[in-house]
């Protein structure tokens, strides 16, 4: 040993319920990096992993969707203010995963936390946004609040390991649902790091689930899970998404059809907007003074 | 692999012949003796081949036969407080008609409630074959006079109960008043008529495997129909461990008498995966002839539905949730 010291190998393991377990089936799968050259192994999950991840996901939901929406910001940013503390070796990943220079993967990372704190505000103005009072022609006030749909599977992008992907999780947990995600197949690494900085920002266990492995192989008992609300199909590729939604159609699951993106631009609300139910409720205005009640 | 834990082989009493009760009950003394004379119990090794046995692999048609088995080996449980007769009518209601969406679903063994609810619950299940099992004697700590308790056991057979789940009196067992817990037992016994008695030795308060073993033997010496571990009410319950000893001891008990004894564990198995391993122990420990829910029961609730869930994943190829069995 020239230097002396023996190299640390990181051991990448999934992120299921706060947890950090390896595949359930022992499974792992070599990543490379874009010139081919062997990075680390990751889990292969299987199909019993994702259905764990779900038990996990929906154990959570309770909790994370009855937080209120300052609480949820305030996570998110401490989530954001975590990533920033970890930015060298987001970048070194994402430099190895996307073949970037360092100086572009650098910035790439500064979009994803920057958009991790752009979602993190959106946490208590989305009401406002997309629920309001409704004009009705009678003694009633008539209101409409925006819900989270459930337990959320996304497929996150295979391209943009790092931005893609907290552009498509941030939205999802912002809105008080949880997620179970399937990294990009080819480059998983950044997402199994981002599990442990989710560990260490106060974000509840379970709310976000990250598994790694064959993107087909984890989506369809996902999209065909009974107790899956929604299904975000961005990493999957035009015959899977079509294959993914008619599964995901026997129990009317909420779907997001993959579609071109560009994850630097401006995201708007639209995938923020994606995994919400609108409740509107009805509520009687009382007495309308000295010509009589209304009911 | 690990071989079997040491079975119990019978000392003096039973090997002179004769009817096997008398000699071990004759006194508190010879009582005693018989229950001390058991082989001690090798914890190691009891808990090493319980865990061996959890590790087999049960998949496709086995999985299903193990699933309806299981469903039909549950003694559907409902013991709060809090409990109304329209609860335990609806509790009846999943015992006879566990999944409304698929008929072939077997019904449950019985629906086990306190016994004030026992009537409700008989006439809700009445026709259907599903039995009415009650709690009696002052459950779930059992301290109370011997007149009460069989007063509670009255009602409940009164009620229409089919089964009786009585507590032992673990204070005088723990004091080494033997004879008073097997007098106890017996006097319930002949309260019961025909209805089948299940006697609770809330193994998570005898301490050690030892005295688990003695409890069988006792129970099983006082005319227990059932041995069951626990009410559920305390912080351990059934384990793998303390039930494949109390398979060993209704196996043992078999070969020297020729009576047969079920066994029912109770309280703490939630999930499928943990009823299987309990079903592996049942098939490799007692053998098949306890494969049938007039020999062996599950004391448990919410374990029905997560039986329910994975029928249906073995059914349909789909994950099934929680919003597609009833939560009760």
């Amino acid at each position: 040993m020239s230097d002396g010291r023996l190299s640390v190998f990181k051991t990448y393991k999934l992120y299921v319920g706060g947890k950090f377990p390896r595949s359930e089936s022992g499974r792992v799968y070599e990543v490379n990096d874009s010139k081919g050259r062997w990075l680390a192994n990751a889990p292969q999950s299987s199909r019993k992993d994702a259905r764990d991840a779900v038990v996990a996901a929906r154990k959570a939901f309770g909790g994370w969707s009855g937080a209120t929406a300052y609480n949820r910001g305030q996570i998110l940013y401490r989530v954001a203010e975590m990533l920033e503390g970890r930015r060298e070796q987001f970048v070194r990943e994402v430099a190895e995963a996307e073949g970037l220079s360092k100086s572009k993967a650098a910035a790439v990372v500064d979009a994803a936390v920057d958009r991790w704190v752009w979602y993190a505000g959106w946490t208590d103005k989305i009401g406002q946004i997309v629920g309001g009072a409704n004009p009705v022609a009678g003694p009633f006030f008539n209101l409409s609040t925006p819900e989270p749909t459930g337990v959320v599977a996304v497929l996150a992008p295979q391209e943009s390991s790092f931005l893609g992907l907290v552009s498509v999780i941030a939205p999802v947990i912002a809105t008080g649902n949880t997620a179970v995600v399937v990294a990009s197949a080819d480059a998983p690494l950044p997402a199994l790091s981002l599990g442990e900085v989710l560990a260490t920002s106060d974000l509840p266990g379970g709310v976000v689930n990250i598994l790694s492995g064959r993107t087909a192989e984890l989506a369809a008992p996902l999209a065909s899970h009974q107790d899956v609300n929604a299904i975000d199909l961005t990493g999957a590729d035009a015959g899977l998404a079509k294959e993914l939604e008619i599964a995901a159609a026997d129990n009317l699951k909420r779907t997001l059809r993959p579609q071109a993106v560009d994850w630097s631009a401006d995201p708007g609300t639209h995938r923020l907007t994606a995994f919400l139910e609108t409740k509107t409720v009805w509520h009687p205005t009382g007495a309308l003074g000295a010509s009589g009640s209304s009911y | 692999m690990p071989t079997t834990a040491a079975s119990p082989k019978l000392s003096a009493p039973f090997e002179q012949g004769g009817p096997p009760l008398a000699d071990a009950t004759a006194s508190d003394s010879a009582l005693r003796r018989f229950l001390h004379g058991l082989p001690g119990v090798d914890t190691v090794g009891l808990e090493a081949r319980a865990a061996s046995l959890g590790t087999r692999s049960i998949k496709t048609t086995a999985k299903a036969y193990a699933i309806d088995l299981a469903i039909s080996m549950i003694d559907l449980t409902t013991l709060e407080g809090a409990d109304t007769p329209g609860k335990v009518r609806a509790l009846a209601a999943k015992a006879v008609n566990p999944d409304p969406t698929d008929r072939t679903t077997p019904r449950t063994a019985a629906v086990c409630v306190y016994p004030d609810m026992a009537a409700t619950a008989a006439a809700a299940l009445a026709g259907s074959g599903v039995k009415v099992a009650s709690v009696a004697t002052a459950f779930p700590a059992g301290r109370a006079a011997l007149d009460v308790k069989l007063a509670d056991v009255r009602d409940a057979v009164a009620a229409g109960a089919d089964e009786i789940d009585m507590v032992i009196d673990r204070g005088a067992f723990l004091s080494g008043r033997y004879l008073k817990v097997y007098e106890e037992i017996v006097a319930v016994k002949a309260e019961c008529g025909s209805a089948r008695l299940k006697v609770i030795f809330e193994t998570g308060e005898l301490s050690t495997y030892d005295n688990i073993r003695r409890a069988s033997w006792l129970g099983m010496l006082a005319g227990a129909d059932f041995i069951k571990t626990s009410t559920g009410k305390v912080a351990t319950n059934a384990t793998p461990a303390n039930t494949l000893l109390m398979l060993e001891a209704v196996r043992d008990f078999r070969e020297q008498t020729g009576v047969q004894i079920g066994v029912k564990p109770a309280g703490g198995i939630r999930t499928t995966k943990d009823a299987i391993k309990f079903l592996v122990l049942v098939n490799e420990t007692a053998g098949e002839d306890w494969l049938d829910n007039h020999w062996f029961r599950f004391g448990a609730s919410s374990l029905l539905n997560d039986l329910l869930m994975q029928r249906q994943k073995l059914s349909t190829g789909r994950y099934s949730g929680p919003d597609y069995v009833t939560v009760d």
